[in-house]
């Protein structure tokens, strides 16, 4: 075997790509078989570069029950007038014309001896492979007075789709001068600077269309990610709409009453209009039925996004528990694509390069007010460790905010084709 | 307005117009020249810092008295409450007389009388607005001919563009954020290092290049300019 000499008077990273030697599969089947479980932002990203960049040697099936997957990403946007619903949907077809083979159908059960997954359409895959990217389910009674059967009444529209919709039209249909509530979420969850921007978002939306309603959030955290630059945001756009009650004055002592639309927050109770609760997150429930959870989410090693419990079984994005990426759409992204190099090596013998990790996360306070955080992440023993990173500041001139904007637009455009395929 | 096209920069390794820019007609090496008048002022380029006026990076399509830090004068901050935005347009007339356009402007600077002057200095400060300052470096950012001479490894490329290919779109469509297929190998290479040497401004790129060796740089372009077509 002949390795590109330019490889090796690099960098220490470079040099250390390793050629694994092809897994023996088990039962002889001619093409290993890659199963890719949930079709977001780690799953479908995972399915796409596999099968791309394997060109037919690796059978990938995607499994996934939705057929028009919306993005939770810009769905605060969506929110506040600024996105349709349209601009976030988008189907499978660019996969299946990257060769992968797309089940619409729930996987109910993993046998992970018999290298199986079981569908809930009555169908058994084998794999040589697994790869989990589920995203999240909410932790059983975390909010004193919801469970899954007040979604309706309460949305919490923090998986894509219909829950958006029906948050917006209860927005809509405030009356006027009426209270926008929000529980927001313990950390760690889906999306540190999610609730917040929908905050800006709703707020944006009243604004224009009933500006004497009010906003309270109610937070169980003393502080929340990117904090100064939303607080400045809300005072310049919104001033006086939006009171944020932190855990100092008990912000996470609330409950809800769905039949009665009330919220109390340290016992004190009010009457609101729309009420988004936000609960504590776990690991997609296919996570833990695969046994490679630990508490509420799947430990990860960090070089290969490969389960600690078992090494032919990956979690990428929110499911996982890695180190310091936060849950977000980019991180997943990047981790799919870590996980589909070296999952692509095991099976076929192709070259493994070293991981790398990065991530972004934009968020919109106001039409054309962008902010942005952002960091670099590497493999270490123990986790995926924080490198280098930065953050929008605030005072920053109106014209930087715009182009920060702008380039979350484009990061959208990119980010959806590296997941489905460029639209055609 | 006269219609010039637009001439190739000296300063640009490629020209991204956008927006309001793209309505610019002039020379731009021309409007070098012309500059000269305000240089004893203002800055513009990547390590532009405001001086006696304010930096004048992107100053197309950005709302007047924008510049963070700087002390504008009371008149022209009431202009931009106002709505005053530097377009081509406003921004012509204002350099054909300031103190007509803005009475009480703390710019003392008779005016360019000139219509091609003022159309060629548009011009030469659009290719530092929006998307034209994606591909730029400053005059005197030079990579030595070692560096540019690496070949680069398209299979690593390929591997580390996935790293890109989450903002930057394989197919070369540019949706706000440049398009980075097909470009020259050598101009690749230099904008990555002005990234990585901090010549060139952005907290993503800059970050994203600190950790990428002169190796991995070259695979990079070689990539990207492997996708051409
Ligand atoms: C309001 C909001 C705003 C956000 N904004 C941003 C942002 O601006 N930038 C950003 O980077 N991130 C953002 N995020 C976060 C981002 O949406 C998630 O981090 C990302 O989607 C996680 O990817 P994932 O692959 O882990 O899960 P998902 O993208 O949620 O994909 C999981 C998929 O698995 C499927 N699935 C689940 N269980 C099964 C099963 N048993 N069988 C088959 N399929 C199954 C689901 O149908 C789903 O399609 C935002 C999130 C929210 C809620």
């Amino acid at each position: 075997m002949t390795i590109n000499r330019r490889l090796f008077i690099g960098t220490a990273a470079a040099a250390s790509a390793t050629l694994a030697a092809p897994m023996v599969l088990a039962d002889g089947h001619a093409e290993p078989r890659v199963v890719v479980i949930g079709g977001g932002a780690g799953g479908a990203t995972a399915a796409r570069y596999i099968a791309k960049d394997s060109k037919g040697a690796v059978d990938v099936t995607l499994v996934e029950p939705t057929r028009t997957y919306f993005t939770c990403f810009f769905s605060n946007l969506y929110l506040g007038g600024i996105k349709q619903m349209d601009d976030l949907g988008h189907s499978y077809g660019g996969l299946a014309a990257a060769g992968v083979n797309v089940v619409h159908d729930w996987a109910v059960d993993v046998d992970r001896d018999a290298k199986t997954v079981s569908l809930a359409g009555g169908a058994t895959l084998g794999y040589d492979k697994l790869i989990l990217s589920p995203g999240i389910d909410f932790v059983d009674n975390a909010v004193a007075g919801w469970d899954l059967n007040a979604q309706n009444a309460m949305p919490h529209a923090y998986k894509g789709g219909s829950q958006t919709e029906l948050l917006k039209a209860q927005l809509m249909a405030m009356p006027e001068g009426g209270t926008f509530a929000m529980v927001a979420p313990p950390n760690p969850y889906r999306c540190p600077p999610g609730p917040y921007e929908r905050v800006s978002m709703v707020a944006h939306y009243l604004k224009a269309n009933n500006p004497t309603a009010k906003i309270i959030v109610a937070d169980p955290k003393p502080k929340f990610s990117k904090m100064a630059l939303f607080q400045e945001g809300w005072a310049d756009h919104y001033e006086g709409m939006i009171d944020w009650i932190g855990e100092d004055f008990g912000g996470g002592n609330v409950s809800v009453d769905p039949s009665g639309m009330t919220l109390s927050i340290d016992d004190e109770e009010t009457k609101v209009d729309v009420c988004n609760v936000i609960p504590a997150m776990k690991a997609g429930r296919i996570a833990q039925i695969a046994g490679v959870t630990d508490g509420n989410w799947a430990p990860v090693n960090a070089a290969d996004m490969s389960t600690k419990a078992d090494a032919d079984v990956y979690v990428l994005g929110d499911a996982s528990q890695q180190g310091d990426m936060p849950k977000s759409g980019f991180a997943a992204n990047s981790q799919a694509k870590v996980c589909a190099n070296a999952v692509r090596g095991a099976l076929t013998g192709s070259k493994v390069f070293p991981a790398k990790f990065a991530n972004t996360c934009w968020s919109l306070i106001d039409t054309n007010d962008g902010v942005k955080v952002g960091a670099t992440y590497e493999a270490t023993d123990e986790k995926i460790a924080k490198v280098d990173g930065f953050i929008s500041t605030t005072g920053e001139s109106a014209e930087v905010r715009q182009t920060t904007y702008e380039e979350s637009e484009g990061w959208y455009a990119g980010i959806t084709a590296d997941m489905f395929g460029a639209k055609v | 307005m006269k219609s010039i096209k637009w001439f190739s920069l000296s300063v640009a390794v490629s020209v991204f117009v956008t927006g309001a820019a793209a309505e610019v007609v002039g020379d731009p090496e021309r409007g070098q020249q012309v500059y000269k008048k305000c240089a004893s002022c203002h800055m513009v380029g990547p390590e532009a810092r405001n001086r006696v006026g304010p930096v004048l990076n992107n100053i197309l399509s950005a709302r007047a008295a924008g510049v963070p830090e700087f002390k504008y004068s009371e008149a022209i901050k009431e202009a931009a409450q106002d709505g005053l935005h530097w377009t081509a347009e406003t921004l012509d007339a204002f350099l054909q007389d300031p103190k007509q356009m803005v009475p009480r402007t703390k710019m003392s600077f008779r005016g360019l009388k000139s219509e091609e002057d003022r159309i060629d200095v548009i011009a030469y400060l659009a290719s530092f607005s929006g998307g034209a300052m994606a591909a730029q470096v400053d005059e005197g950012f030079v990579i030595s001919a070692d560096i540019l001479a690496i070949e680069g490894d398209v299979e690593y490329g390929e591997y580390l563009s996935s790293e890109c290919t989450t903002c930057h779109q394989e197919s070369g469509s540019d949706d706000g954020i440049p398009a980075i297929v097909g470009w020259e190998t050598d101009d690749f290479v230099t904008a990555m290092h002005a990234y990585k040497q901090k010549n060139r401004e952005h907290p993503v790129m800059q970050m994203v290049t600190s950790r990428l060796s002169n190796e991995e740089i070259a695979a990079l372009a070689a990539y990207f300019k492997s996708l051409e077509n």
